[in-house]
């Protein structure tokens, strides 16, 4: 089993410098990736889903770090590498999707051109070869006419088309793990979708782990396995999609499921979790969402002492002191 | 791509000619007269309105700048008031000493300043950026005149590597490369510190860009982030810069002429400026001004060579 763990984060911890002092993003937060599984990692702007994609990648910008924890690819720690060594896993072993298509390529080099070159660096082929293994996973993503959208400009083509460009150019070098950041925010729903079935089917024919990052519960249902809920660089909740839609622990993952309207429903109310996701800034002592947690005045403990990760049912993990009561102790 | 260019040669030809009617306008209507200058210190009332007469000036306004307009259209610059020469060839003896200042200035300032620009923002809020910083302010802050004094003070009277003076041959050639290492020097310094300072802007705002984030997302090397992945994106601006400063080099050099005691356009227009050589003046600034139209025309094509959005447009 521990074989086929791809990805392995374990008690993760970060900060930003800011003004010269520093704010912890992460804290504590661990999950793993399986080959041939799909984790999504949800939370709201700013939760931390990003930093932690950044940290696996060794992306951190300059005034970020990690301070403690252990992130292992296929059993190799990538914490403490140089930026040389942490490379050579870059696009070979782990690829990443971003957010915005329509700014992810660059703008004066061609498709072609942007796809040979990761297949030259991590597949060790020739030009001529490059450009024939690059019409193959264009046509393997679903894009028409391989041969003339090598030829292309990225602004050439519309959005939908160049996240299938660049889900191309990432499985291209064959990476065991698949980061993706919010890949179809940016896009419209029907683009949506057809990229989720893309991804679904590429997960499974390449074998390999997909780390989904996302605010977007409806894509969540649609692709996940596992779902991790992070809250302002805390992990709260994880269990698999299953567990965590029929029955939520933490409050925060239940607002944020009511939080997506029902047009099912009678009356078509949006919820809003109630209150501000805390700034970076602001130290907010024992359990992080407690200002918001409409359960946290009839619980002493929430204001005072960070809840401990419980296993609430096999696989089902929550750290809130309402159900630390009822379910065995984590860790 | 050929109806773009044809289309900026279009607008390209109503430009001057709007060109010519504000200088012919701004011309007329500046103090002094020309006939008195054409005819002389010591010429009568009379003398003077015979020349009046033979210049054309007593006809109203529009009659002589059309005239003026038409003379244009077949080459033909006019006479010069002090040296009854015709002004075509005047310029044309000077324009290339000109044109070869401008030309050893703009690639001092590209050679030199796009890389340290490139360097500073490589290396940003290090010791290098901040030296780099420093010295592009300084660079941008010192008047032409004055370092081309320093120079000369330094380099030809004290250490006498480089002649005072003169230019009469191609900086390419080794007797022109040592008449144009000082003048290009004090007048491509603030374009050389222009470009410094862009290009740092520029590469920083390039290599925050989701692209740059995909390329090293991918493994790609550092260096090759930098030279294939970015560079070319923050060349842009810097091009843009580059046809702008043309016009501020042109302007620089009718200072630096004279200073090195350079035979081109711009000690000419000075010359003129201070005789009272009307006509001189009059096409000396429309030379500059279509010299300056034209290099932002190839300015605008080297755009098109790098982007390919207006490639394709």
């Amino acid at each position: 089993m521990e074989m086929d763990k791809v990805l392995d984060v374990q008690n993760l911890h970060a900060v930003f410098r800011i003004n010269k002092k520093e704010y912890e993003v992460l804290h504590d937060i661990s999950f793993s990736v399986r080959r041939n599984e799909t984790v999504c990692i949800v939370g709201e702007s700013g939760c931390g889903k990003s930093v932690t994609t950044l940290c696996v990648m060794g992306l951190l910008p300059k005034n970020g770090r990690v301070t403690s924890g252990s992130i292992r690819l296929d059993n190799t720690e990538l914490t403490g590498l140089s930026q040389k060594a942490i490379r050579k896993f870059r696009g070979s072993k782990m690829g990443m999707i971003f957010q915005e298509p329509m700014t992810a390529l660059n703008p004066l080099l061609t498709v072609g051109y942007q796809m040979r070159e990761n297949l030259i660096l991590h597949r060790g082929v020739d030009r001529k070869k490059a450009n024939e293994m690059a019409v193959e996973y264009l046509t393997k993503v679903g894009i028409a006419n391989p041969e003339q959208r090598l030829k292309q400009f990225p602004f050439q083509l519309s959005g939908g088309l160049r996240q299938r460009v660049l889900i191309a150019m990432v499985l291209s070098a064959q990476p065991d793990l698949l980061i993706a950041d919010e890949p179809t925010t940016a896009l419209d729903v029907t683009i949506q979708k057809q990229v989720l079935a893309l991804l679904n089917h590429l997960k499974k024919e390449m074998n390999a782990g997909i780390m989904f990052i996302t605010h977007d519960l409806g894509v969540v249902a649609e692709i996940a396995d596992r779902i991790v809920v992070l809250y302002a660089g805390r992990k709260v909740e994880e269990g698999t999609v299953e567990q965590i839609f029929r029955n939520p622990l933490h409050p925060y993952t239940v607002g944020l499921i009511n939080a997506v309207p029902d047009v099912e429903k009678e009356e078509f109310v949006i919820q809003p979790i109630p209150g501000m996701f805390p700034n970076i800034t602001e130290e907010i002592p024992g359990c992080r969402f407690n200002p918001r947690c409409p359960h946290a005045a009839e619980c002493a403990l929430c204001s005072k002492e960070a809840p401990k990760m419980t296993e609430a049912e096999p696989g089902h993990f929550a750290a809130c002191h309402l159900i630390t009561a009822g379910g065995a102790q984590h860790d | 791509m050929g109806r773009y260019i044809r289309k900026r040669i279009v607008m390209m030809f109503f430009l001057l000619i709007g060109m010519t009617f504000i200088v012919f306008a701004s011309l007329y209507l500046a103090p002094g007269d020309p006939a008195e200058i054409a005819a002389g210190p010591s010429a009568t009332v009379e003398e003077v309105e015979r020349m009046r007469v033979y210049l054309g000036l007593d006809r109203p306004f529009f009659v002589q700048y059309f005239t003026y307009l038409t003379n244009l259209f077949k080459g033909d610059l006019g006479t010069s008031l002090i040296t009854r020469q015709p002004i075509r060839d005047e310029l044309a003896v000077r324009l290339p000493n000109t044109l070869n200042l401008a030309v050893a200035s703009m690639i001092f300032a590209s050679a030199i300043g796009i890389p340290l620009g490139i360097i500073a923002a490589i290396n940003k809020d290090s010791w290098i950026d901040n030296t780099l910083t420093t010295l592009s302010l300084a660079g941008i802050s010192i008047p032409n005149f004055w370092l081309g004094s320093i120079l000369i003070i330094t380099f030809c009277v004290q250490l006498g590597w480089f002649p005072t003076g003169g230019m009469d041959a191609p900086f390419w050639t080794a007797h022109g490369f040592k008449q144009a290492v000082l003048p290009a020097l004090s007048l491509g310094m603030q374009v050389a510190a222009g470009f410094t300072r862009i290009g740092r802007s520029s590469m920083l705002e390039v290599m925050q860009s989701d692209y740059i984030r995909t390329a090293r997302s991918k493994g790609v090397a550092e260096n090759r982030v930098i030279w294939i992945h970015a560079l070319r994106n923050a060349l842009i601006p810097i091009i843009t810069q580059m046809g702008t400063s043309f016009g501020g080099l042109l302007g620089g050099a009718i200072v630096t002429e004279q200073v090195f005691a350079v035979n081109g356009i711009g000690s000419y227009l000075m010359n003129a400026i201070s005789q009272r050589n009307y006509y001189a003046v009059q096409s000396t600034v429309l030379v500059i001004a279509f010299m300056f139209v034209v290099v932002n025309l190839i300015v605008d094509l080297l755009y098109s060579v790098i982007d390919p959005r207006i490639r394709y447009e």
